[in-house]
């Protein structure tokens, strides 16, 4: 087992000390993200839920995001992922985002296809 | 030939002895269950995805779902979720230090940090059940007309949701729930709503200041709000009062939330709940020295993992249901 850790975050720019200080220090970055998406959540600023972007409301698009921003970290410090060798780090993310991307892709668009038939089609489900 | 069984073997990629992705055999499996495990979870919430883009005009909306806090009466919309979501990254947090722990071999301080951990993962669990149960129970109640649509009451003046209680009249001589004890011929049957259809009807016919609001999302994203009148005509529609939610209708709205609702959390709950039992039987095997024997603490890593990805999948589930 390897002891020895790489102790810094946000490519290079925060350096800790030792390896607990690294792991409170991603705690209190996790805890601000978690913050700023409840406080988005509560307060819905209508600049963010006015405008859309690829189908979808800017908010939803920055929840997507941070909760990525949040899996990474989690993914890579606490997982401690970014100790590990390159190899088994890529076998186990690029496999899932390859076929969860996938899976997502087809099943929105056949949703979406779904909706647009309800809403057009003459089938009648709202009597 | 023999001469190929001498020393430098490790150089040789095919001598054996290579370890390609620097991992131990447990931790390895550990890996590969958890990217198994990720894609499962992916495909609930990716079928989630799917229903609710197919629903995507009639979809509930989670503030007007989740807005109970323990213990305290009020509106306050995902302020509990959030806190579970901090309970269970704190419990990652010291899972993290258990392990570093581990690391130097410093019994005690695993010992504490697994006890935090279990309680971490128990306060999360009951927090889950609170939610199920209030969720369950349901808030306000309302109709389900023919077509299987919510319609939910509106106080005209206030613009708060009004509970079926605030204006339904009591009519005697309602029809009451047949018990078991009143009777040879015994059928089971469902508890009948706390008023039935024609109590409501009458209590909302007679309360000019109660207004129905539909299923449908209007364009500032709010659910569409009927005028007294259109309220008057929808109403004839109802064929059933609704109080909380189950696997077949559900008061807040689209059926399907509550199903995905009840299947991807008691899912993730499960994973919580198993990961609180595995955590336990560690614990004790740290108490006992299994480990200080072994040499390593490997086995709370390998538990750590398991349990940091039913982090990772919590913040993935809070995304979805509670904030997009």
């Amino acid at each position: 087992m390897s002891h020895e850790h790489k102790l810094a975050i946000f490519r290079g720019t925060l350096k800790f000390k030792s390896n607990t200080q690294k792991i409170w220090g991603v705690l209190v970055f996790l805890t601000i993200v978690t913050t700023v998406e409840v406080a988005l959540g509560i307060t819905k600023p209508e600049v963010l839920t006015a405008n859309t972007f690829i189908g979808m409301k800017v908010l939803n698009w920055i929840f997507i995001i941070l909760t990525l921003v949040k899996a990474y970290y989690i993914a890579w410090d606490f997982m401690h992922l970014r100790d590990e060798k390159s190899s088994l780090r890529r076998a186990i993310v690029w496999t899932p985002i390859f076929l969860v991307s996938y899976l997502i892709f087809i099943l929105l668009f056949e949703a979406d296809y779904i909706y647009n038939i309800f809403k057009d089609g003459y089938v009648t489900w709202n009597f | 030939m023999d001469s190929t069984i001498t020393t430098g073997t490790e150089e040789n990629v095919w001598g054996g002895g290579n370890r390609p992705l620097g991992a131990s055999y447990g931790k390895l499996m550990m890996w590969f269950f958890i990217v198994s495990d990720a894609l499962t979870f992916s495909g609930f919430l990716a079928s989630y995805g799917f229903s609710r883009f197919k629903f995507i005009e009639t979809w509930p909306i989670a503030d007007q779902v989740f807005t109970h806090v323990p213990f305290v009466h009020g509106n306050f919309p995902m302020y509990y979720v959030a806190f579970m979501t901090f309970i269970l990254i704190m419990s990652s947090v010291t899972m993290v230090l258990a392990v570093d722990a581990g690391h130097r071999m410093m019994k005690n301080r695993v010992i504490l940090y697994m006890f935090l951990t279990i309680i971490g993962g128990a306060i999360f669990v009951g927090s889950q059940a609170w939610e199920w149960a209030t969720f369950i129970k349901g808030d306000y109640g309302a109709l389900e007309t023919k077509g299987g649509r919510i319609l939910q009451f509106v106080k005209a003046d206030s613009g708060e949701r009004a509970a079926l209680a605030d204006f339904s009249k009591t009519i005697p001589g309602e029809r009451v729930g047949h018990e078991k004890k009143n009777g040879v011929w015994y059928y089971e049957e469902t508890p009948l709503p706390s008023y039935s259809l024609n109590e409501v009807t009458e209590g909302f016919m007679a309360n000019p200041n109660i207004l129905i609001q539909t299923e449908t999302i209007t364009e500032e994203g709010e659910k569409t709000l009927l005028t007294r009148e259109e309220s008057l005509a929808k109403i004839k529609d109802a064929k059933l009062v609704v109080e909380g939610a189950n696997l077949i209708r559900n008061e807040y709205g689209s059926r399907l939330f509550a199903d995905f609702f009840f299947f991807i959390t008691g899912f993730h709950g499960f994973h919580v709940f198993s990961g609180v039992m595995i955590n336990i039987i560690i614990f004790f095997n740290i108490i006992l020295g299994t480990y200080e024997k072994r040499g390593h603490y490997e086995m709370v890593e390998k538990v750590g993992l398991y349990w940091h990805f039913v982090d990772l999948v919590w913040v993935f589930v809070f995304t979805f249901f509670y904030l997009v």
